[in-house]
């Protein structure tokens, strides 16, 4: 019976104690630790949410640069079409302009060389003509040294004429 | 150093340690066995008288050192009497039969309580019913001690929460932060909602106030080995306490469910029954706190007990080996009754406390 009968100056005495810790531990021990452990957590809490933000942010910027280095090499692709476009043109073209030129130029040539000829041709005939004029002169003149001949043919020419 | 020397070292060090707690233990026991049965030939041990004068409050505390004669610490005795208060040093009455006349009346000594002697040198009975004792006994210096180390600890933490603002916790700090946010987290919360944060101090002194008086009487020397938490008189202020915190912040739905039952015509049998409830609760954690704290000091000091029952030192192998697992059992009692009664207490605050929907 002793055990289970509480003595009255314990419980005045655990009345009194338990009273001053629980103001003292409450307001100089509790309540700051209880806000720094609060307040920690709410650092933890919003360092957290801010990485998880910064990953996000991450995230879409690799995104985006994925975007733009596609895009870039779309465009890079493009333009390297065109330049080869513009290049086939820039060939075909001057094969086109080389090719009727060259006929152009041929053309001329091929007329100078028809009049080059045909003055040649000329030349030559009047050459021919000339020297024909001159061989003939020369058989005349050696048919002609022969007074006889002479003689002859005036006679055979006058023959002619008597006849008529 | 080779990790040979060091393990040796080590396992010296874990020796010398189990053995200075496991001797040290031993002396308060083996020098009040001596003085109990300072003639084991002769008069027998009482093991019950042993048991129940250290588990109960003592006016004197007896300290035990190696080789030496038990000593007992006087303490100061203080009566409030209806003529004044009355303080006197305990060792003026201390020695057996021994009367002291103070002031207002006589004092003597009777089975551990200050009695009220008359002229004749007789009790008075009477007489000692009017005066109050409000002596620091044994167990009021170790509830002084206690505080004293909580108050110690507990400001150095919090000063170390200021001064390490922001940063991880690191020593006592970091020991003491689980036990801390346990309460918060695993108690306070889970049973009050979001109003916890008003009744985390009261939760907090409650666990920590148990937990050290818990571990203190696990201590078997001086300034341990005292039975605090397994005093009824604590317990029961303690429940007091939380008797008072719940029907204090009982809300409307709370009295409402006490005084109108449902269906109604059931009052008469549910008002008795709830309004005892409002008591069986703190009644239940008054009792299971000091029965389990009490019952393990009970069968460490029967364990120690049997080596003078059977008078033998043989036997104290097996009295070691089972008071060692009785410790370990105690550690984990010790914790979980601090759990217990903290819990329990946040569950009737929650109850009071809940918003119904």
């Amino acid at each position: 019976m002793e055990l289970v009968t509480p003595s009255i100056g314990l419980v005045f005495w655990t009345t009194l104690c338990f009273g001053i810790l629980l103001f003292l531990l409450g307001k100089f021990a509790w309540k700051p630790i209880l806000a720094s452990i609060s307040e920690r957590e709410k650092s933890i809490e919003s360092a957290l949410s801010l990485a998880e933000a910064a990953k996000e942010e991450m995230a879409r910027l690799t995104n985006e640069n994925e975007q733009l280095l596609k895009q870039a090499r779309a465009e890079r692709d493009q333009i390297l079409k065109e330049a080869k476009q513009i290049k086939d043109n820039i060939i075909n073209e001057a094969k086109e302009s080389a090719q009727t030129e060259g006929s152009k130029i041929i053309e001329r040539a091929r007329i100078e060389i028809d009049n080059q000829k045909a003055i040649a041709m000329a030349d030559v005939k009047n050459q021919v003509a000339t020297l024909s004029l001159e061989i003939a002169e020369k058989v005349l003149r050696k048919q002609f040294e022969d007074q006889q001949k002479q003689d002859a043919l005036i006679a055979d020419l006058l023959k002619d004429v008597k006849l008529k | 150093m080779t990790s040979g020397t060091i393990l040796n070292s080590k396992l010296f060090r874990i020796f010398f340690i189990c053995a200075f707690f496991l001797t040290a233990g031993l002396f308060p026991k083996v020098t009040f066995a001596a003085e109990n049965g300072p003639d084991t030939s002769k008069t027998k041990f009482d093991a019950k008288a042993m048991i129940l004068e250290h588990i109960s409050d003592s006016h004197s505390w007896p300290v035990a050192f190696p080789f030496v004669k038990e000593k007992f610490l006087p303490l100061p005795v203080i009566l409030y009497t209806e003529k004044g208060l009355e303080v006197f040093s305990s060792d003026k009455i201390q020695e057996e039969g021994s009367v002291y006349a103070g002031k207002l009346h006589s004092y003597k000594l009777e089975a551990n309580h200050v009695k009220v002697v008359d002229a004749s040198g007789k009790v008075d009975e009477e007489a000692s019913k009017k005066v109050w004792d409000i002596s620091i006994t044994r167990n009021v210096i170790s509830l002084f001690l206690s505080i004293v180390i909580l108050l110690i600890v507990f400001f150095k933490v919090s000063s170390s929460y200021r001064t390490r603002e922001g940063k991880a916790p690191k020593g006592l700090q970091s020991f003491l932060e689980p036990l801390i946010l346990f309460v918060r987290d695993d108690i306070a919360i889970p049973n009050m909602g979001h109003k916890y944060g008003r009744f985390m101090p009261l939760l907090l002194t409650i666990f920590f106030f148990i937990l050290i008086n818990n571990l203190m009487g696990m201590i078997p020397f001086f300034p341990g080995g005292y039975n605090l938490t397994g005093n009824i008189a604590v317990t029961a202020t303690l429940s007091a306490v939380i008797l008072l915190v719940v029907n204090l912040n009982g809300n409307k739905h709370y009295w409402k469910h006490i005084f109108v039952p449902n269906p109604w015509w059931l009052f008469f049998i549910m008002i008795p029954v709830e309004v005892v409830g409002i008591i069986s609760k703190p009644v239940a954690l008054t009792i299971r706190l000091f029965a389990n704290i009490t019952a393990g000091h009970i069968l460490i000091l029967s364990l120690i007990s049997l080596i003078f029952i059977l008078n033998t030192i043989w036997v104290s192998p097996v009295s070691v080996v089972f008071v060692v697992f009785m410790d370990a059992i105690e550690l984990l009692v010790a914790f979980l009754q601090a759990y217990l009664f903290t819990l329990l207490s946040a569950l009737f605050i929650g109850m009071a406390i809940e918003e119904h929907h």
